[in-house]
């Protein structure tokens, strides 16, 4: 049953012409209106017959455009996409900070919306009246926060200040109460911006902890952040959203790997270029690819990236390739085998995958060149850690050693290895 | 739990349902704004209790011993005090209530509410404040031993009278202080014109008779006489300029809360 329905979604914003910082068309000056209104007014009566100047100085953005999707009750939804791409327009629109211009949201349960740290907290109010003021703030009754409170007030670790002013708190210890009261949320739908984000890694690891809870006990979580890891993590299903539209919804790790595309593509669309004063990327491909970035655990693959020497450098250049798997952690790192000194010029440098070795999933590729010196530290030349990215499949076929087995098979590596069986006795 | 719909444009039928739903964050966020009034407990008390009584002196040498304007009959500073005490609440539920919505930014933008219990819980601190005043009142009445008569039992009908008019101009001006920002500094303006064009400092007895019900288009007026009329007990009560006061104040009370109602929906992309 969904609990979340979106239909037709769109949220214009109006951006003026003088803009202060974000963007956004804030407040007005009163004086400018009444300026404008009697300017517009004299206007009108110099040249009664022309036509209505409209405002030019005023121009449409949608951060959000035809928005359509549903989601389930229980599903942990990550929500990915570039800066801009209309992430938190959405957040605030579902938890009704503000409203839509078109379409129609069906939500069926209690909302809470934690897209800030510490909202309504009052530096002069004690930990122990912020916890309350907050907690309401929040959606929480006031009979809810006394149940919790013990429990809120050990996880947030702040036992000893908790009648003191949280203006003398340090911010950690802000962070982490904050964190402990939004923790103790009981809502259906936990809507969560880019919160995590701050507080020290530990804590962060226990809240992480805490919102997988929160995601088995049946809640749905729907959860903006960069850090796929976390995403991918956390969540089954992923949105991207790109230019406030929707991209793609589906299953988490093709999200992710919709979206190190997308940023791929940017990249090379918006030039950005990866050189040092010795040496520059020219450029980087895979080879071998069936569609546009699909290939079976069965193909090879060749990785190729070309660079330009620019001048006679007294180290070894060695080029590199990272591999990363979609939540963002390594696969491995391979270096370029014997490499002698390069004199200047343009270099091919290819790199080739056998098959049947790495499994299914989504897998990024960074090309770097190193140079390493005789002595001294080494000098990382250039790093474009998401030149590349292709997705591995299983065809399920005889070959892919599975006797009928149809579910995930784990771990980065899928070799098939030499395997011997000898019968010993009866 | 019924099934929230948003849909664009339409109007949100279960607003007064989420009014109710959220009168715990309505409680809860009237004890911080009195909690912090009065953590630094001997400046906020201090000031709540000087500022009237300030006043008060000024008006009694002014308008009393200066001008000598007529008293009623009564000690010219309780004249001025009995007025003091609807004004104060008036003015200080309007200052505190049309910035409330700035100061209060943060939260607008980040979590949903009804926003209209942010301008209102600005009242209660009022509210606390004119407590007090009637404290210092009595003090007063206590030194000039001035006996209030049983009509003093009709005092909150004329603070409710106060409190319709105060949250009606309220709900208007912290909505246009969202969209134009500048109002902040004509509003302290404004709101000490209405101190000179109400009758704080002399008895609306001195306006002239075929003036009194154009006077009372100020709901501030009836408020006003009507303190006046409850608590020093001899002074007469012009009837149809109060229920013009009570006409106006309620009308003021329904066009700021529709006004505020269609504002609320941009706060969260101005603010």
């Amino acid at each position: 049953m969904s609990i979340i329905k979106v239909e037709n979604l769109g949220k214009k914003y109006i951006i003026g012409h003088d803009l202060n910082a974000g963007g956004a068309f804030r407040s007005r000056a009163l004086r400018d209106t009444l300026t404008h209104t009697a300017r517009g007014l004299y206007q009108r009566l110099r040249h009664p017959l022309s036509p209505n100047v409209e405002n030019t100085e005023i121009e449409e953005l949608w951060a959000l455009k035809n928005l359509e999707f549903e989601i389930e009750a229980g599903d942990r939804v990550g929500i990915i996409g570039r800066n801009g791409a209309g992430k938190s327009t959405l957040l605030k629109v579902l938890s009704r900070i503000t409203e839509p211009t078109t379409g129609r949201i069906e939500i069926d349960g209690r909302v809470a919306s934690l897209l800030e740290v510490g909202t309504g907290f009052h530096p002069e109010l004690s930990g122990r009246e912020n916890i309350f003021l907050n907690g309401a703030i929040l959606g929480m009754t006031r009979s809810e926060i006394k149940a919790k409170f013990d429990e809120i007030v050990e996880f947030s670790e702040i036992e000893r200040f908790l009648d003191t002013p949280v203006k003398r708190f340090s911010s950690g210890m802000y962070v982490r109460l904050a964190f402990a009261v939004a923790a103790h949320l009981e809502p259906d739908i936990l809507i969560v911006d880019e919160v995590l984000a701050v507080g020290d890694a530990q804590f962060q690891k226990k809240c992480l902890g805490k919102m997988e809870e929160v995601g088995k006990e049946g809640r749905t979580v729907l959860f903006v952040s960069h850090n796929m890891a976390m995403i991918s993590n956390l969540c089954q299903t992923g949105i991207v959203l790109n230019e406030g539209e929707l991209e793609f919804f589906g299953q988490v790790s093709d999200a992710v790997t919709k979206y190190y595309q997308a940023s791929n593509q940017r990249d090379a669309a918006h030039e950005r270029e990866f050189k040092s004063d010795a040496a520059e990327l020219l450029g980087a491909e895979l080879i071998g690819l069936s569609n546009l970035s699909d290939i079976t655990i069965h193909d090879e693959l060749i990785v190729r990236m070309r660079y330009r020497i620019k001048k006679q450098i007294d180290g070894k250049c060695v080029p590199n390739f990272h591999f990363f798997v979609s939540d963002g952690s390594y696969a491995f790192v391979d270096s370029a085998k014997d490499v002698t000194s390069m004199p200047p010029g343009v270099y091919c440098a290819e790199c080739k995958i056998p098959r049947q070795f790495l499994n299914e999933g989504a897998y990024f590729v960074g090309v770097a060149l190193t140079t390493y010196f005789e002595t001294g530290p080494w000098k990382i030349e250039f790093f474009d850690k998401n030149a590349l990215t292709f997705n591995v499949v299983d065809p399920m076929d005889e070959r892919s050693n599975r006797y009928g087995y149809g579910g995930p098979i784990p771990g980065v590596v899928r070799p098939q290895l030499d395997w011997s069986i000898a019968k010993e006795s009866q | 739990m019924s099934k929230l719909v948003i849909e664009a444009g339409k109007v949100n039928r279960r607003y007064f349902k989420d009014l109710m739903s959220y009168r715990e964050l309505f409680l809860l966020l009237a004890w911080r704004d009195v909690l912090v009034r009065y953590k630094q407990t001997i400046i906020g008390v201090a000031w709540s209790v000087l500022r009237p009584l300030l006043t008060m002196i000024v008006f009694t040498i002014v308008f009393g011993r200066l001008a000598k304007m007529p008293s009623e009959g009564v000690a010219y500073p309780i004249l001025v005090y009995a007025a003091m005490l609807p004004w104060q609440f008036f003015s200080n539920t309007v200052n505190e209530g049309g910035n409330s919505l700035i100061s209060n930014a943060s939260m607008i933008s980040k979590v949903y509410f009804p926003r209209i219990i942010i301008p209102t819980t600005a009242m209660v601190v009022s509210l606390i404040d004119f407590l007090i005043s009637i404290l210092i009142l009595s003090t007063l009445m206590v030194w000039y031993q001035h006996v209030p008569t049983w009509k003093v039992v009709f005092l909150p009908m004329f603070l409710g009278l106060a409190a319709i008019a105060a949250l009606g101009i309220t709900f208007l001006i912290s909505a246009l202080n969202v969209k134009y920002r500048d109002f902040r500094h004509v509003l302290p303006f404004i709101v000490q014109i209405g101190l000179y064009i109400s009758p704080v400092g002399f008895s609306s007895t001195v306006v002239p008779e075929k003036w009194r019900l154009i006077y009372s288009l100020n709901p501030m007026v009836g408020v006003i006489d009507g303190f006046r009329w409850a608590i020093i007990g001899n002074t007469p009560m012009y009837w149809p300029g109060f229920w013009l006061s009570v006409g106006l104040a309620l009308l003021l009370l329904v066009t700021g809360f529709g006004f505020f109602r269609r504002m609320e929906r941009e706060f969260a992309d101005v603010i």
